[in-house]
């Protein structure tokens, strides 16, 4: 497909370029004048609401109620985040989320994921691509069209106001994760497995003891995202826990807001809600700056090689 | 003798043995889709044709519920057109947003990681924590960006609290939160050989035949890919609508799944739940084949 390009080629060009330099220069800065003016732009709107939501959480009732707003509060009112937490029961929300729902669920998911993701990629089985497209294409199916079996089924088994709906199903490993991961796995040599199999190794030793230390980064990715996605989860909580002290962050979070309905309804309304909203963003904000590079990674593999 | 074994079973004892190995790998997923898919999904068809409330046992009540959400629910009709209008309108401009946003952090410019950082980071932000600042920006009366507008001499927009503007503001969010497409679109973008755009400047090829002629179509896989899974979840799309409009006003953003959601835990009519779950997975499929079938005219797979 590439063309050579031939020296005597690349020699004219150079000509050409020279001649018409100077206009040349002038097109190029006029093009990087606007490129700049349109990520500044952009990056100004990706940052400004979250700037106003640091802002809001620090102002008291009159800042929040004067018109135009405020953006930047004098004196700043920086114990609201202190008092936001405390006051409501965001301790209980936190360990609830933390101890009850990502952890189970990210050790679940990490570890099926990565078992399961082996057998598609470095096991040659009949059949195998036909079960891998069936798990792929599982992906497709709406979470509304199991939602509804899935829960009488957990409400007959007793595990409504508990974790176990949210945390078991992870356990069987997650389709989305056993994907990326097979990816992962197929980048290695397969010289890796069959040296092994020729010492006599097992194919559970070759796993465990060569091919998951290799894939440890992905694992990271794999557990990361899982504890992101459950830190961030509402619609399930929503539908199993209805008890105020099992909430997760995020229900706890819309219970702040329901509590505090209106705007003028409650004290502090809007500087608590922005408080805490800061709070439950900063954890994901601070992991995302340690990962960034292995967390992009993560995200493109999984949408490039099909 | 042997052979001939081997060959009515179709298998060696080694591919026997691969199949055992094989299988026990992906014993987990197998169980989990059976509890968690294969039996929900057919059990849910069976609901489909009851009257369940969870209370009463289930009542066989044949097409009525389809029946009924087809010709005697006008909210549904409602819903339809909520769906489709955020799907067809907000999931392809996402799509342009995410890959115009690639296009330009991948060309020459400096603090390309930090641009490409502000960019993605509202994509991982908790959908309750956008929902809240959103909701408070937008606010008419005290919100940051009506103030703005004001302030410039320009009438104030309300936005989420008009029933004409709550869906294209919806579909504004959604864009704003485009960082997984975008930095997708980016990575392929980075990986297209740069011998091609070399070979172009040869021929003379300004920088928007390039765009037209090399960029787009190296990208067409990736952006059918955006394109599916972006339909997939957009139909599914609940949790922004449920916290900032809760499908108001006036039934503007009463989406697909909040529509399901509401019939299934707040009125407990699990019948219709599940048949409305039913005409939104074929839907589903039907669109994503839909789609496939027409990237055959639009997608181009590699010059090799």
């Amino acid at each position: 497909m590439a063309i050579r390009t031939s020296a005597p080629t690349q020699l004219g060009n150079a000509v050409q370029e020279r001649a018409i330099s100077r206009q040349d220069t002038l097109a190029h800065w006029g093009i990087q004048f606007v490129k700049y003016l349109v990520l500044i732009f952009l990056s100004v709107s990706f940052i400004l609401p979250f700037f106003w939501m640091v802002t809001s959480a620090v102002k008291n009732d009159a800042q929040v109620f004067t018109i135009p707003p405020v953006w930047i509060p004098i004196p700043a009112h920086w114990e609201n985040y202190w008092n936001a937490w405390n006051t409501y029961n965001f301790n209980g929300y936190l360990f609830n989320t933390v101890f009850l729902y990502a952890i189970p669920l990210t050790i679940g998911v990490t570890i099926a994921s990565a078992f399961v993701a082996y057998g598609f990629a470095r096991v040659r089985w009949p059949g195998r691509d036909l079960f891998f497209f069936a798990c792929v294409a599982t992906m497709m199916i709406p979470y509304q069209v199991t939602m509804v079996p899935l829960f009488i089924t957990f409400k007959n088994l007793g595990w409504i106001n508990s974790y176990l709906p949210l945390v078991i199903p992870g356990f069987f490993g997650s389709p989305y994760f056993i994907f990326m991961l097979r990816q992962f796995y197929m980048t290695l040599p397969q010289e890796l497995s069959d040296a092994a199999r020729i010492d006599g190794a097992s194919e559970l030793g070759i796993f465990g003891r060569i091919i998951l230390p290799l894939v440890k980064p992905a694992l990271i990715v794999v557990a990361l995202f899982t504890f992101m996605n459950a830190w961030n989860e509402y619609l399930q909580p929503l539908i199993y826990i209805n008890q105020e002290a099992l909430y997760p962050v995020s229900l706890g979070i819309n219970n702040l807001r329901q509590t505090m309905a209106q705007i003028g309804s409650q004290k502090l309304a809007y500087p608590y809600l922005m408080s805490v909203s800061t709070l439950v963003t900063l954890p994901i904000v601070i992991a995302f700056f340690f990962t960034q590079r292995t967390f992009i990674e993560g995200i493109s593999l999984t949408g490039l090689k099909g | 003798m042997a052979a001939l074994t081997q060959k009515r079973r179709g298998f060696t004892s080694a591919q026997w043995r691969d199949l055992r190995t094989g299988l026990f790998f992906i014993s987990p997923w197998l169980l989990g889709f059976f509890f968690w898919t294969f039996y929900p999904l057919f059990s849910s068809l069976y609901y489909s044709f009851h009257r369940y409330d969870l209370l009463r046992p289930a009542v066989w009540v044949g097409l009525k519920n389809y029946v009924e959400i087809f010709t005697n629910d006008p909210t549904f009709w409602q819903v339809a057109y909520n769906t489709i209008y955020f799907v067809g309108f907000g999931i392809p401009l996402g799509v342009i947003g995410a890959f115009l946003m690639a296009t330009l952090l991948n060309t020459e410019i400096k603090g390309r990681s930090v641009f490409r950082t502000i960019f993605f980071f509202p994509a991982i932000v908790p959908a309750i924590v956008t929902a809240m600042v959103w909701q408070y920006l937008l606010n008419v009366q005290y919100g940051a960006i009506n103030a703005f507008l004001q302030g410039a001499g320009l009438p104030v927009i309300p936005f989420i609290a008009n029933p004409g503007l709550a869906k294209p503001s919806l579909i504004l969010i959604h864009m704003w939160a485009q960082g997984n497409a975008m930095v997708i679109f980016l990575a392929t973008l980075q990986d297209v050989p740069r011998s091609l755009y070399e070979a172009a400047t040869v021929d003379g090829a300004n920088a928007w035949h390039k765009f037209r002629n090399i960029t787009i179509p190296m990208c067409t896989p990736v952006i059918l890919f955006n394109l599916v899974i972006g339909f997939i979840y957009g139909f599914q799309n609940f949790t922004l609508p449920w916290l900032l409009t809760g499908g108001g006003p006036n039934n503007a953003t009463e989406f697909y799944s909040l529509f399901l959601y509401r019939n299934a835990f707040i009125f407990f009519r699990m019948g219709k739940a599940s048949a409305l779950a039913w005409i939104l997975f074929i839907v589903i499929v039907l669109f994503t084949i839909l789609l496939f079938r027409s990237s055959r005219r639009w997608v181009y797979y590699g010059g090799e």
